[in-house]
């Protein structure tokens, strides 16, 4: 383009020699500065910045990290630089994940993983970061689009599948043991999963596969009426996992003739979404960079401006098989984390002031009882009832147990069995 | 179960009930609960013959039992209408229901998610996760399917949304 204009010029000059009646040099010089005008438009258009090889602490205009250095100046964070080295999985791609992804970019992280089979709509538009112009491409392709110009130094991986398929899940599950972008890190090739994910299904998807490699994520959500949303963070065996405790369902006696034209179209609201996003990206770099405390779960009620704040132990009668296993490597664990934790805060304490007692007398004998510890002897005997209490209906384990029908003494072959109903369907 | 009609309780009672809690990862066990799913769906389509109320075919479409397709049909006003069904065993089955498709009518109805899968959350997936594992593929046909295709389908014929083959064929003619 900008030599095209070049051209344009040079003709606009010879044209002008050429001529010889003075009146008409007016016009043209006119349009010489016209040209010259979108000549250096032309030159000041998009402009793809370069990698940048180590990230430093330079003050000037063009470091893109200067501002995020600045936290260790601040003493906020210790070693920023590390956050180079760190890999996270997005699963979702949506009103919550592309903007957690943008952040993530933003902070110049190591390597992100993008999951989504959905593609870009118009009727996306009222959430942020995809453009009316994308719409129709895939979401992963899309968001790789954006974020390569916005950060080409972030490692961008995307995966467009759906994860609660078997043969998605199975990549899923490989992608996250991957290791090549670290081979000496322990555990798996990721530090963190976060699920931005909008619908049951993928959620207990995510939490079979990081049940199952031991890794360490974090679910997030807007409720339908987009006015609420909430973080969670979940560490498999120490912390319940997403099917310890399940949604409540409520029956709600439903008949077909009631069901009737409400359509499944949920409500979403850009600013929940982004304030979501902020909470869980924000939950993350506190994770990784280990600064501040890690919220286990963070709710937000944007009606009242309530944010609780809860922790949930795990459900020793979780459904879920490999929650179990977690659960009992974390027992295993557990003593020796407590010793060096509770060493670690004696060192602290005894650095500083020394404690003398609040009150001199205590009459009635009040003191203050940690109830973040887990009540080891409880989760032994959860089964166990006080004295004089009966269970009214069988608990789930026994339920299992119960004599699966008198073998039945009827067709039990696969093969034959589908036949049979080959049989039925011609 | 309140407030569904006679007719389906009494069907849902005489399907079987599944005892293996497993999913498609879970190697012998999950051919034990094929065989169960097969049992549950060969005494359902039976009993939807004997009733004179024969509404769908189902079949597996890989040897493990992952991916089903068939078709079901619905007939209003003595008129047979028929779609394609299609669904995947999802990963996490049987905590999760199957999400049943019905690609043909994807964008015409607001009752359904991208790519044709109808929405079951508020009148199935109750009842789905109450009786995990005890409901099958079976089931979520005769409470998810039947329900969402009576309620539905009606609604998409008289508003002209979706036609008959016949009309469909001579309207094409002319």
């Amino acid at each position: 383009m900008e030599v095209e204009l070049k051209e344009m010029l040079n003709d606009l000059e010879s044209l002008k020699r050429s001529l010889t009646d003075p009146s008409h040099h007016a016009p043209i010089d006119q349009l010489q500065l016209r040209v010259e005008r979108l000549t250096s438009l032309a030159s000041s258009g998009p402009v793809r910045r370069s990698k940048v090889k180590d990230m430093s602490a330079e003050v000037v205009d063009s470091n893109p990290y200067s501002r995020l250095m600045a936290l260790q100046r601040m003493g906020i964070v210790e070693n920023y630089e590390r956050i180079r080295d760190f890999s996270v999985a997005i699963v979702g791609v949506g009103g919550v994940g592309s903007v957690a992804a943008e952040m993530l970019t933003r902070c110049g992280i190591g390597r992100l993983l993008l999951y989504d089979y959905d593609k870009v709509e118009l009727a996306n538009m009222n959430r942020l970061f995809f453009r009316p112009e994308q719409s129709g491409m895939t979401k992963t392709d899309a968001a790789v689009q954006t974020l390569s110009d916005i950060n080409p130094d972030v490692v961008l991986e995307s995966y467009t599948l759906n994860i609660t398929t078997v043969q998605g899940f199975d990549t899923f599950m490989s992608s996250l043991k991957d290791k090549s972008f670290r081979p000496n890190k322990e555990g798996s090739g990721v530090d963190l999963v976060l699920s931005c994910v909008d619908n049951y299904e993928a959620r207990m998807a995510v939490n079979q596969a990081c049940n199952e490699l031991n890794q360490t994520w974090m679910e997030s959500g807007v409720s339908e009426d987009a006015v609420s949303g909430h973080i969670q963070l979940l560490i498999p065996g120490e912390t319940a996992c997403f099917a310890c405790a399940p949604p409540l369902v409520v029956a709600s006696g439903v008949d077909e003739r009631t069901l009737k034209r409400e359509g499944v179209c949920a409500a979403s609201l850009p600013t929940t979404m982004g304030v979501v996003a902020g909470l869980l990206v924000q939950n993350t770099l506190k994770y990784l960079l280990n600064f501040g405390n890690v919220s286990p779960y963070l709710g937000y009620n944007s009606l009242k401006d309530f944010f609780p704040t809860m922790e949930m132990k795990p459900n020793p009668q979780c459904s879920n098989f490999a929650c179990l296993e977690r659960q009992k490597e974390f027992l295993l664990v557990k003593p020796a984390r407590d010793a060096a934790l509770k060493a670690k805060m004696e060192a602290e304490a005894s650095s500083s002031v020394t404690e003398c007692p609040l009150h001199l007398d205590n009459e009635w004998e009040i003191s203050v009882v940690d109830d973040s510890e887990p009540d080891r002897i409880e989760a032994k005997s959860a089964d166990a009832l006080p004295e004089g209490l009966v269970r009214e209906l069988p608990n789930a384990d026994e339920f299992q147990k119960s004599p699966t029908e008198a073998a039945d003494a009827t067709i039990d072959d696969l093969e034959d069995l589908r036949k049979q109903l080959e049989a039925l369907n011609s | 179960m309140e407030g569904w009609d006679p007719n389906t309780k009494s069907t849902l009672t005489q399907i079987p009930l599944l005892t293996t809690k497993a999913g498609p990862r879970d190697g012998a066990a999950w051919t034990q609960r094929l065989k169960e799913e097969y049992k549950a769906l060969i005494a359902y389509t039976q009993m939807n013959k004997s009733n004179d109320n024969d509404w769908f075919r189902i079949s597996a479409d890989n040897p493990e039992g992952t991916r089903w397709t068939g078709k079901c049909w619905y007939v209003h006003n003595l008129l047979k209408y028929e779609f394609d069904l299609q669904f995947d065993i999802p990963v996490t089955y049987p905590a999760t229901a199957p999400e049943l498709e019905l690609p043909e009518l994807d964008g015409k109805t607001q009752k359904m998610y991208r790519g044709g899968k109808i929405c079951l959350t508020v009148h199935f997936k109750p009842l789905w996760a109450k009786n995990c594992p005890r409901f099958g593929i079976a089931h979520a046909l005769c409470l998810g399917l039947a329900p969402w295709l009576a309620a539905e389908i009606p609604i998409l014929v008289d508003s002209g949304m979706v036609k008959h083959k016949d009309d469909a064929a001579s309207s094409a003619e002319s």
